[in-house]
């Protein structure tokens, strides 16, 4: 897109939470919660930021997506169907034995996966290894990782987030998908992890806030993020949890759970059908 | 069998390295603030654009290594065992293991010679640990010469790998020109009676021993079985068919490591008595080297022991 068309990104990503709903849904269990929160910056990145050739999937220099929170995968699935890397279809098989669509993202068995990830935090790391690696090597590659909030109470995050503002890694961007609910009930409650934007300050990265169900919003800081040297960026996305199905936002209850087929109707009628 | 001259596995790995470099520009080594110990400082000092610096969170340094590895290059991530096997387990499991990614987790301070510092940086699991991770190949060199050879072919191999370091100068058993190759365990002495295999430091225990129970009219077959996985099943069933008893002898604890793993084969191929000398599901502490080892019961003289218990059996 050399312009943005605002339009059909919105369009992209609701067809995104309808596969990803449709897909869990058909795999009788998996996390729609943080899909659909995360579902507007995954389609942001793949429809717009990053530089990437779905028919070169090994493209040198391309852009790289981590998904640390690798329970949200549906929504990356989704996503690299829309793109082009396989068959949107495919990924109906999700979590079914013999798929290549694991419950959490195998980078050997789906192409446009670059990370295996799923136990917490270490996608984050990963990606702080990439763009180092990137760095090492002169590579113009971009690296994009998005973590949870509840994540962030995984103590690797911190190690990796004080490496890549020591070696100043300016081809990093971290988003949290900052949907402030976890597993056990709302972050605030379980483990605190605000101020987040003021932790990643201080651990000496740029920090930017944004509405991360906003496409201007989310493309602005992307290309803020790119236009900053010598720090790595973190974008601290606000967004809602189970954003765009009425019954799934903000309840805790829908992390990680697969809704029957009345309530995946219901679900596909509020984001538009499925058209 | 080279002259008496003794030489750490830490010292022959930090060699490696230099040399490594020098001829292979995908190598990167990665450290924990412990370059100084691990011996990977040469490194970093002779090619500093290729060392990349945890700090003090081996969580990271694992994760990392895989992120730099899975962007095409080989990796030499190092920190003392305990805290590469142990604290970054589940990490090197499901970032470097489930990935497949090309690092080469070398650790050293393996096991009780650590000596001084005492039980909490004496690690006796890193073998059972590793060896459980689907694709990892562990490696457990002898001495310092095995060490640098089975380096290169760790460092030329796609995939994971563990190699276990020590702090300690062991003696040198090979030649500089002898050859080894991943897996395949290498005989050291001849003997139909019993046959000893051993693996890191505890093979020149096992040669040690040997000759003891050669005054005694007891031929032990002694091999060095430096590549724990994937093992040399062969040597394992021809050690049982054609001497009957096995020895094991290892740096690390009873349960889990080389014992088990010898075990496993024979008893599922050739069924014959093992006793197995290592570490017995106790912790260390703080002493010398050769004292811990003697109170342990990881020397030369409790292999002989267990070579005669067997022999009574």
């Amino acid at each position: 897109m050399s312009k943005t068309n605002y339009a059909e990104l919105t369009e992209t990503a609701r067809r995104v939470r309808i596969n990803a709903l449709k897909a869990i849904a058909a795999a009788g269990s998996g996390h729609p919660g943080g899909s659909l929160s995360a579902a507007d910056i995954i389609t942001a990145l793949y429809f717009n930021v990053m530089n990437i050739d779905p028919r070169d999937p090994e493209m040198e220099d391309r852009d790289k997506f981590v998904l640390s929170k690798g329970h949200a995968v549906p929504a990356l699935y989704a996503a690299l169907g829309e793109r082009g890397y396989f068959d949107v279809e495919d990924m109906m098989t999700l979590r079914k034995i013999d798929s290549p669509f694991q419950g959490h993202p195998n980078m050997r068995k789906v192409p446009g996966i670059e990370m295996s990830t799923g136990s917490l935090g270490q996608g984050f790391s990963a990606a702080v290894g990439m763009a180092t690696a990137n760095k090492i090597d002169g590579k113009s590659g971009r690296i994009y990782v998005l973590t949870g909030d509840g994540e962030l109470q995984e103590g690797i995050i911190w190690e990796a987030a004080m490496s890549a503002a020591h070696r100043k890694l300016d081809n990093l961007v971290a988003i949290v998908d900052l949907n402030g609910l976890q597993i056990d009930g709302r972050v605030d409650d379980v483990m605190r992890v605000r101020p987040v934007e003021g932790k990643f300050r201080r651990f000496g990265w740029n920090t930017l806030e944004v509405d991360g169900h906003s496409f201007p919003d989310l493309i602005d800081a992307f290309e803020s993020a790119r236009h900053t040297k010598g720090v790595p960026t973190a974008i601290i996305a606000n967004t809602v949890k189970g954003k765009g199905v009425s019954f799934m936002e903000d309840q805790a209850g829908w992390h990680g759970k697969a809704p029957d087929q009345e309530q995946l109707a219901q679900a596909i009628q509020e984001l538009g059908g499925d058209n | 069998m080279a002259e008496s001259k003794k030489i750490a596995t830490r010292a022959a790995y930090g060699e490696f390295l230099v040399q490594e470099g020098a001829n292979n520009d995908k190598l990167i080594v990665m450290d924990a603030d412990l370059s100084g110990s691990t011996k990977t400082k040469e490194f970093a000092r002779v090619f500093p654009e290729r060392f990349v610096q945890s700090g003090i969170a081996e969580q990271d340094l694992m994760a990392e290594a895989a992120g730099i590895a899975l962007s095409g290059h080989v990796v030499c991530a190092s920190t003392f065992a305990m805290f590469a096997a142990g604290r970054a387990y589940e990490i090197i499991r499901n970032s470097i293991g489930y990935t497949g990614a090309n690092v080469k987790i070398c650790a050293t301070h393996a096991g009780i010679t650590v000596g001084e510092d005492g039980a909490s940086h004496q690690t006796f699991e890193d073998i059972a640990l590793m060896r459980e991770i689907p694709g990892m190949v562990v490696i457990n060199p002898s001495d310092a010469v095995s060490a640098k050879k089975l380096l290169k072919q760790a460092v030329d191999m796609e995939g994971p790998a563990y190699v276990r370091l020590g702090r300690s100068a062991v003696p040198v058993l090979y030649d500089e020109d002898h050859e080894f190759k991943l897996g395949k365990a290498e005989t050291l002495r001849e003997g139909d009676d019993v046959t000893i295999i051993a693996t890191g430091i505890m093979t020149a225990a096992a040669l040690e021993a040997a000759e003891t129970l050669a005054g005694e009219g007891i031929q032990a077959r002694v091999l060095d079985m430096h590549t724990i996985k994937p093992l040399d099943e062969d040597a394992v069933i021809s050690a049982a068919r054609e001497t009957g008893k096995i020895v094991t002898a290892e740096e690390h604890s009873v349960i889990g490591g080389l014992g088990s793993a010898v075990a496993e084969v024979v008893v599922k191929n050739c069924p014959v008595p093992v006793e197995m000398v290592g570490q017995k599901d106790v912790f260390g502490e703080s002493g010398k080297p050769d004292e811990l080892l003697k109170k342990y019961g990881m020397t030369a003289e409790d292999i002989v022991e267990a070579v005669r218990k067997l022999a009574k059996n």
